[in-house]
């Protein structure tokens, strides 16, 4: 590849080093007793992963551009290549930078929450989750693939139940997730199977070239719907969800942060990947499977899941079951099988990581100083917090879609591909939704700005460390800036999409 | 009918397998067990890949290291496939270490909760969040 800004020998391997670096440094963070030190180790890894990802994202930009890298010099389609166009460099660039800021707010959240000797091997699982998201990203080959799945999944079920010293129930939410994230997985297995013997190749653009060639295959049909299905798990597609409520309101405040605002939206791009590029954008089994069952479930989810939100007293869960509620939105562009339907899926996807960024790592502050999750605590918070709480509410009225935030640029996209696909039930069902996010999301705001502080909370709180006020600030304030001035943002979205449908019709 | 199944005996195995653990996931309530559903379940799938690479009257694929340095194997030289074994190599690593965190979870669930019956655990979750008033 092109070197954009870094040393052209780095720029050569960045897709490698991009997941290897935080995957090496897993070990020494293990091996480190404090907690500190770890931190510092696990920002440096992700750190070099953001600037990979930044100089892989330059690269990409250019029309039609496809980086492929030759894991070990073994040529693709028999070796493992990692392939990266301007849909996965997108994902690249938000998990890094997300992963990045989340990880600031780490420093003193995980101080707080998990037991100093168990610190350093914390951020050790979480580099080994990182680089597995990264892994999982980059890779070009569907074995490959749900190796880097399973190397993130199983890190992932040891972070979350790291939450289990400030609530007990952590650890039955992992048992769950794991057991759900297994299945999950290997059906992906036996779908990548089911299509590995039918074409003989485990590379992903050359199963995309192989299934072109055929007309029809029930082999190949069944492999897509066992991995729509596993993937679906992961992705928290609605009523595959059942695992994410709980793993996201008891685990670390961090950990949710950080899987809230990436490990759905990977396993999102993994079906993005395989419904346009392994399977071509005229297959008419897969356009069905779209239309007739991955929309009516994106609906049913937007509304079904926004509804149960409504009867949460516990925060976190409240904004898990909103987040199984986005997924929906994002799978409902997907599922208009259209450029503006993927293009406005793809901006859902980034800006729900900043509004969701936003609002969990504000609830990661207010834990910190109070120590507190249910709505009937957060009484009178924006007086003894006010810059905090005014964070939170800028990520709440994104949620809901307020003008001038981003919530409102990916709705509008959202419902304008809706109307030229002529979907007009699809709007109804987006603003029925977007709705019930106001009474969930009003039943919060006001027990943060109009009910008067009880007495023990005047008392002056903790005060907020830089190291949250700084990612919380910019989080909060990308929700505002790429509200008003969205042309970056929707400018990468429509890239991503481009390079998607692009890469199905001529692998 | 038992003609189709004879032809795919394998097949049918796997299958058998495959429900096996699958029903086992969902029907016990006991987390030990559920892990061992969860593990055969993803031993049919190896076995899933295993059946496809065999290859009739074929071997495994290893020759004589002086055969293939003077090049006398025969081009129609009929051999195992043997890429879906070095897959599954590394799934089972991978199940391994499932099974090594399920279970890591099962014991540090039984210590903090003193069982490790889901409804018993449901039970007490319950209670708890009833107690917390969430």
């Amino acid at each position: 590849m092109e070197p954009q800004f870094l040393p052209a020998a780095i720029a050569a391997h960045a897709p490698a080093l991009l997941v290897m670096i935080p995957l090496i440094l897993s070990a020494p963070a293990a091996m480190i007793t404090s907690g500190r030190a770890a931190w510092v180790m696990a920002l440096l890894g992700v750190g070099a992963a953001l600037v990979l990802a930044a100089e892989i994202f330059l690269a990409t930009r250019a029309e039609g551009a496809v980086l492929s890298y030759a894991m070990g010099g073994w040529e693709p389609p028999f070796g493992i290549e990692f392939r990266i166009d301007a849909l996965n460099a997108a994902l690249l660039l938000l998990l890094g930078s997300t992963g990045f800021l989340a990880l600031l707010f780490a420093g003193p959240s995980v101080a707080d929450e998990i037991s100093r000797q168990k610190q350093s091997l914390f951020y050790s699982a979480f580099l080994i989750c990182f680089a597995g998201l990264a892994g999982v990203a980059s890779t070009g080959d569907a074995f490959n693939l749900f190796v880097f799945l399973e190397i993130s999944s199983i890190a992932t079920y040891a972070i979350i139940a790291m939450g289990w010293s400030n609530d007990r129930q952590a650890l039955t939410a992992s048992f769950n997730y794991l057991v759900m994230g297994t299945i999950g997985a290997t059906f992906f297995v036996i779908g990548a199977g089911f299509i590995y013997m039918s074409t003989g190749t485990l590379n992903m653009a050359d199963m995309g070239r192989a299934i072109a060639e055929m007309n029809g295959n029930r082999a190949v049909e069944v492999g897509f719907a066992f991995i729509l299905v596993g993937i679906g798990l992961k992705a928290a597609l609605f009523p595959l969800h059942q695992w994410l409520p709980n793993a996201y309101a008891y685990a670390p405040n961090f950990v949710t942060t950080f899987l809230a605002t990436t490990a759905t939206k990977i396993a999102f791009y993994v079906i993005i990947r395989f419904r346009y590029d392994v399977f071509s954008i005229q297959t008419g089994f897969v356009t069905n499977a779209m239309l007739w069952v991955i929309t009516p479930l994106a609906i049913a989810g937007m509304l079904v899941a926004s509804t149960q939100a409504l009867f949460q007293n516990n925060v976190r869960r409240l904004f898990a079951y909103s987040s199984v509620a986005q997924v929906g939105y994002m799978m409902l562009g997907l599922g208009m099988a259209t450029s503006l339907g993927l293009s406005a899926g793809m901006l859902h996807l980034t800006n729900h990581a900043m509004m969701k960024g936003a609002l969990f790592m504000a609830l990661g502050a207010f834990a910190l100083s109070y120590g507190i999750r249910r709505i009937a605590d957060f009484k009178g918070l924006g007086q003894v917090m006010p810059m905090t709480s005014a964070a939170f509410t800028i990520g709440a009225l994104s949620l809901v879609g307020v003008p001038f935030t981003v919530g409102f640029i990916s709705k509008f996209y959202l419902i304008q591909a809706a109307l030229d696909a002529g979907w007009w039930w699809a709007v109804a069902a987006i603003l029925i939704s977007s709705v019930i996010a106001v009474f969930y999301v009003y039943r919060i705001l006001v027990a943060i700005w109009v009910t008067p502080p009880n007495e023990a909370r005047k008392a002056s709180p903790k005060r907020v460390p830089l190291a949250i006020a700084v990612p919380l600030a910019i989080l909060a304030g990308a929700n505002l800036v790429f509200g008003v001035w969205a042309e970056p943002i929707v400018d990468m979205a429509r890239a991503a999409a481009d390079a998607a449908i692009a890469a199905g019709v001529n692998p | 009918m038992i003609e189709i199944i004879a032809d795919r005996f394998t097949y049918a195995v796997i299958l058998v397998l495959m429900m096996v653990g699958l029903y086992a996931v969902i029907a016990t309530g006991n987390l030990v067990k559920r892990m061992v559903g969860l593990s055969i379940f993803q031993t049919s799938v190896f076995l899933l890949y295993i059946a496809t690479a065999k290859v009739t009257g074929g071997g495994p694929a290893i020759f004589d290291y002086s055969d293939l340095a003077a090049r006398t194997i025969p081009e129609d030289a009929i051999y195992a496939n043997p890429l879906p074994h070095v897959l599954i190599l590394t799934a089972i690593v991978v199940g391994v270490a499932t099974l090594a965190m399920g279970l890591a979870l099962v014991v540090r669930i039984r210590e903090v909760y003193g069982t490790i019956e889901d409804d018993e655990l449901s039970e007490i979750d319950h209670d708890d969040e009833l107690k917390k008033g969430v």
